[in-house]
């Protein structure tokens, strides 16, 4: 059982609520437990930094040394990829001198060392430990499923901050998905921009942004988006309905492509129901539907995939049960020549 | 008593911009034994030089400072100045008051002090120093070049026709270098080929060239005019004595390997010849990938060679010759450009190709015959994407430089995609459009109006959808987001030093610059010459440049060579060490740290007190010393004395310094 520090952010419990619930749920059955911060407040987001840089150290900061006060062995995990950026940012930006780390405590006025490590979802859930207990755990492998992973810019970017996987072409979520069963697509826009906000301040030139990226999941053969980040996953899930309306409107195809957490897709293969992991309350309705059909034919591809290893088996077992009587029989012929005569 | 003259030089304004020069010599008549100081407006011009010889001689001056430029610009000037006096040419401290003091001082009075310092220095130094006579050193009259591209078969062949003798040692198994890999060559569209073989077998065939082909220079001792080259031979597993070239054995050889001529491009067998038109014109033997070499199997090539010419057998040939002068032309190779552009797909993508795959592809005796195809699937894309300054001129992705020659062959990449495939489209992506040479920007203009559209900004990205590369960038001309849909993409990617350059650069004490760009002694006046003597360089080995600066620089090259090779003797630089034997202990603290390798220790027979004694001392070479000075710096006895530099004259100009 391994502990974190738990910074939930603000959309836990709003539109990123299927995060939440899919998250409790597969590291409950892997034995990962997670504690809430006392008085954890916002991130910060973007928008403090907007306002000025102090308020966008300062609010996270806060954060960061109440997670001290519970536990500073601990590291804090923060499931969204807007609440990791901004944790990690400043406490990059308190490590980074004596003097910064002076100005933060200044600010936040509390005790604070700068000292707890702060992960995303996806880089707990990559540890060994999580990958070992996830192995023996998965019921259900997701053998039907061909996902797009999708990292948006946050988990990788900057950098100098994130330090976590690779800026153009990650790799994390695609190993985890495997480990799951599921075939990740090699595809081409895992860390391009969803239009975050600029989808509520101008949805409609944003839209591109979001169009494209369906665009190339779709062309690469994905049949479903998995992310690791709630303002993608509802930048994307809920403004493919305006999308495919243009769409339709210019004469194009729709796309057909239910958008889900890895937590979500983690949880289906760890045998959970779509209620649990609050799949029913996706923006496209049709993704419980979605994860039944694939589950069931996932169930048929394993059985055709154990029969056709049974099948190999048995092929292989034969030959060298032939390969035996041949020797078998040269051995006799050997060692009686009259014996082979008579 | 010694009569020191003093001549201090205004260099127009140079130097009497920020240093008082009248003053300063007013200063130096007051100077211990400075019988003499005038100042000049350009002491290096005609009158200028011949008024410091009627000083000389009306004051009966034996040595002399001269206030002026940096000894690296006229040293050599005043020293042959002096040699027509009664002067000795070593009796000359040059007490450097421009580059040193007035270019580096803004204020006048500053200037001023410190340039009366620096006199003062100079006039304590040359108190202390004595006449140094040269010796004579007998030349080598034969030539190596390194490097068989254009530039070395140009400098081979200039030096050849004059007369004297020319190696030529070339890495690769033919002669040829990038030239012969390129399709057609900008402006005129040449065929590179075509004017590039001939000179290959010219010099395959010049009674006065040898070349090594598959080899390399292993080690190099000696100095100018006598230099010791080991050059090792690879095993090439055919005697050249006995193979005809009929080329039997390369189409029986089973083993398919990845063809480097064709930019990976297409196979080649482990038996080969580099290209049809390689000189030498008879294959080799590429041993990692032989399977008689390494496995014992197989055989074929011996079994149906007519002459018996295959010897599995053969071993690497390393010889040591003695060369009065080394050109070296090392040439580049296209940086790497996967490692640094994942958004380019980091090599993923095979219709991602850089400009030398571009050249073998539209080359008529290239991969696919000169009809441009895509690599991946063979057709022949309608769009096409040039990308300009891959890795150039971007310090924090690959090199800072400018690679000079890619915004003509991009332009002629546009062209020759255009001409070849008239319903194509062409886009090209640059930064600047550089056009410096005759008829160069008529040529870009002329592939605008064949119809290239030229778009100023970088591609951000390049990903695969579909069977299309999409690539996305920025006009900034116009501020518009661009995404072309493109069949092939083509990065002109930056040169950079050939491989093994360092390590040929420090066997020979030849300078590398930052990128790694072997340095030439001086960027404009000595363009050709190293600072090592007798080492000289031409092409792309010294910086970016294309082929006609290549050319010209390769004979330049070959024109320094004949005029050392014209020598019978050199003079000798007499500024070397000697080594005081009294002091001397025998310890060799020197021999390690020589790096000429010119100090040696002997058993010498002393008498001290009535008695005979056999030490060791240090003994050096005075062929071989360069007179760098490392070695009176290490010997703790301070026995070692660099003349010209002695302990004492510079302790001289320290208190100079410190005291007054």
């Amino acid at each position: 059982m391994t502990t974190y520090s738990y910074f939930p952010g603000c959309s836990a419990n709003s539109t990123g609520i299927s995060y939440t619930k899919s998250a409790d749920f597969v590291c409950k059955k892997i034995g990962i437990e997670l504690e809430e911060i006392p008085e954890w407040c916002c991130c910060g987001t973007s928008a403090a930094k907007l306002t000025s840089y102090d308020l966008g150290y300062a609010l996270p900061s806060r954060s960061l040394a109440l997670a001290e006060k519970l536990d500073a062995s601990r590291p804090i995990v923060a499931p969204c990829a807007g609440c990791y950026a901004a944790l990690k940012d400043a406490l990059v930006y308190a490590q980074a001198s004596k003097e910064n780390l002076e100005h933060v405590r200044d600010m936040i006025n509390m005790p604070y060392e700068a000292s707890v490590q702060v992960m995303n979802l996806l880089e707990v859930f990559s540890t060994q430990e999580a990958k070992d207990a996830l192995q023996q755990q998965i019921t259900k492998p997701l053998s039907a499923f061909k996902v797009a992973c999708y990292y948006g810019c946050a988990l990788v970017r900057p950098v100098e901050v994130c330090k976590f996987d690779d800026p153009e072409d990650p790799q994390s979520m695609d190993t985890i998905m495997r480990l799951a069963g599921a075939e990740p697509i090699d595809w081409s826009f895992k860390t391009e921009c969803c239009g975050a906000a600029q989808q509520m301040a101008v949805p409609k030139p944003s839209r591109v942004l979001i169009e494209r990226i369906f665009q190339n999941a779709e062309a690469n053969g994905a049949n479903a988006i998995v992310t690791a980040c709630p303002l993608c996953w509802m930048n994307l899930d809920m403004r493919v309905k305006a999308i495919n309306k243009e769409r339709a409107e210019a004469g194009k195809p729709a796309f057909d492509l239910p958008v889900f957490f890895f937590t979500e897709l983690l949880g289906v293969a760890l045998g959970g129901d779509a209620k649990t992991l609050g799949i029913d309350v996706h923006f496209q309705p049709g993704a419980p539907a979605f994860i039944d059909q694939k589950v069931k034919e996932s169930a048929q591809i394993e059985e055709e995939r154990k029969l056709a290893a049974a099948e190999e088996a048995r092929k292989l077992e034969e030959r060298a049960a032939k390969l035996a009587a041949k020797k078998q029989a040269k051995a006799e012929d050997v060692h009686s020549p009259q014996g082979g005569e008579q | 008593m010694s009569r020191i003259g003093v001549f201090i030089c205004y260099c127009g304004s140079n130097i009497a911009g920020t240093v008082d020069v009248e003053k300063v010599a007013e200063v130096a008549r007051t100077l211990p034994n400075v019988v003499h100081a005038e100042t000049n407006k350009y002491t290096c011009s005609d009158p200028g030089q011949a008024g410091v010889k009627a000083a000389i001689e009306k004051y009966n001056i034996d040595r002399v400072v001269m206030g002026t430029c940096s000894p690296r610009m006229h040293e050599l000037t005043w020293r042959k100045l002096l040699a027509d006096t009664p002067v000795n040419p070593y009796m000359l401290e040059v007490a450097n008051l421009r580059e040193q003091c007035s270019w580096v001082h803004k204020d006048k009075e500053v200037g001023t002090a410190k340039a009366i310092d620096l006199i003062k220095m100079a006039v304590a130094k040359v108190d202390k120093l004595s006449p140094l006579k040269s010796t004579q050193i007998p030349v080598t009259k034969r030539a190596l070049v390194v490097g068989g591209g254009i530039a070395g078969m140009q400098a081979a062949l200039d030096i050849a026709d004059a007369g004297y003798q020319v190696t030529v040692v070339e890495r690769e198994t033919s002669l040829g270098g990038k030239m012969v890999m390129l399709d057609k060559t900008f402006p005129t569209m040449d065929c590179s080929a075509c004017i590039c073989t001939p000179k290959m077998s010219e010099v395959g065939s010049h009674p006065n060239i040898t070349v090594k082909s598959y080899a390399e220079v292993e080690s190099v001792e000696g100095y100018v005019g006598n230099f010791d080259v080991t050059i090792r031979e690879k095993a090439k597993y055919i005697d050249y004595n006995l193979c005809t070239g009929c080329g039997a054995c390369t189409t029986k050889c089973p083993t398919k390997v990845i063809n480097n001529f064709e930019q990976g491009m297409s196979a080649r067998p482990a038996i080969y010849k580099m290209f049809a038109q390689a000189v030498p014109a008879k294959p080799v033997i590429d041993a990692e990938h032989c399977r008689k070499i390494q496995e014992n199997k197989c055989g074929a090539c011996a079994k149906i060679c007519p002459t018996g010419a295959i010897h599995y057998d053969d071993e690497d040939k390393v010889t040591t010759e003695r060369y009065g002068a080394i050109v070296l032309t090392t040439g580049y190779q296209l940086i790497d450009w996967k490692p640094l552009y994942p958004e380019y797909g980091g090599g993923k993508y095979p219709d991602v190709i850089t400009g030398l795959q571009f050249e073998r592809l539209v080359n008529a005796s290239g991969p696919t015959e000169g009809h441009i195809l895509r690599p991946s699937d063979g057709k022949e894309p309608k769009n096409v994407v040039i990308i300009k300054c891959v890795g150039s001129r971007d310090p924090h992705k690959g090199v800072a430089y400018c690679s000079r020659a890619c915004c003509m062959y991009g332009a002629k990449h546009a062209h020759q995609f255009l001409d070849k495939v008239p319903d194509g489209r062409c886009f090209v992506f640059y930064m600047d459009v550089r056009t410096p040479g005759k008829g160069y920007d008529e040529f870009y203009m002329n592939t605008l109006q064949d119809g290239a559209q030229y778009l100023r900004g970088r591609v951000s990205k390049i990903y695969k959808e579909g069977d299309r590369l999409v690539c996305l960038g920025e006009d900034t001309l116009t501020s518009a987001q661009i995404r072309i849909e493109a069949d092939m993409v083509v990065l002109e990617t930056a040169m950079v030093p050939a491989e093994g350059v360092d390590k040929l650069g420090s066997m020979l004490g030849v300078t590398r610059d930052k990128d790694l760009w072997l340095t030439e002694a001086h960027a404009k006046l000595r363009p050709v010459e190293t600072n090592t003597a007798g080492v000289f360089l031409a092409g792309v080995a010294q910086g970016p440049k294309d082929i006609p600066d290549t050319v010209c620089q390769a004979g330049a090259a070959a024109s320094k060579v004949i005029g050392l090779l014209n020598h019978d003797h050199l003079e000798s630089n007499p500024q070397i060490s000697r080594v005081n034997e009294a002091l001397c202990q025998g310890d060799g603290a020197c021999v390690n740290i020589c790096p000429y390798h010119a100090i040696t220790l002997v058993q010498k027979q002393f008498r001290e007190n009535s008695q005979k004694i056999t030490r060791t001392v240090a003994s050096v070479n005075p062929g071989l010393c360069q007179g760098c000075g490392a070695c009176t710096v290490t010997c703790r006895a301070g026995a070692m004395d660099l003349l010209g530099y002695t302990n004492e004259s510079l302790m001289r100009e320290v208190d100079a310094l410190c005291q007054w």
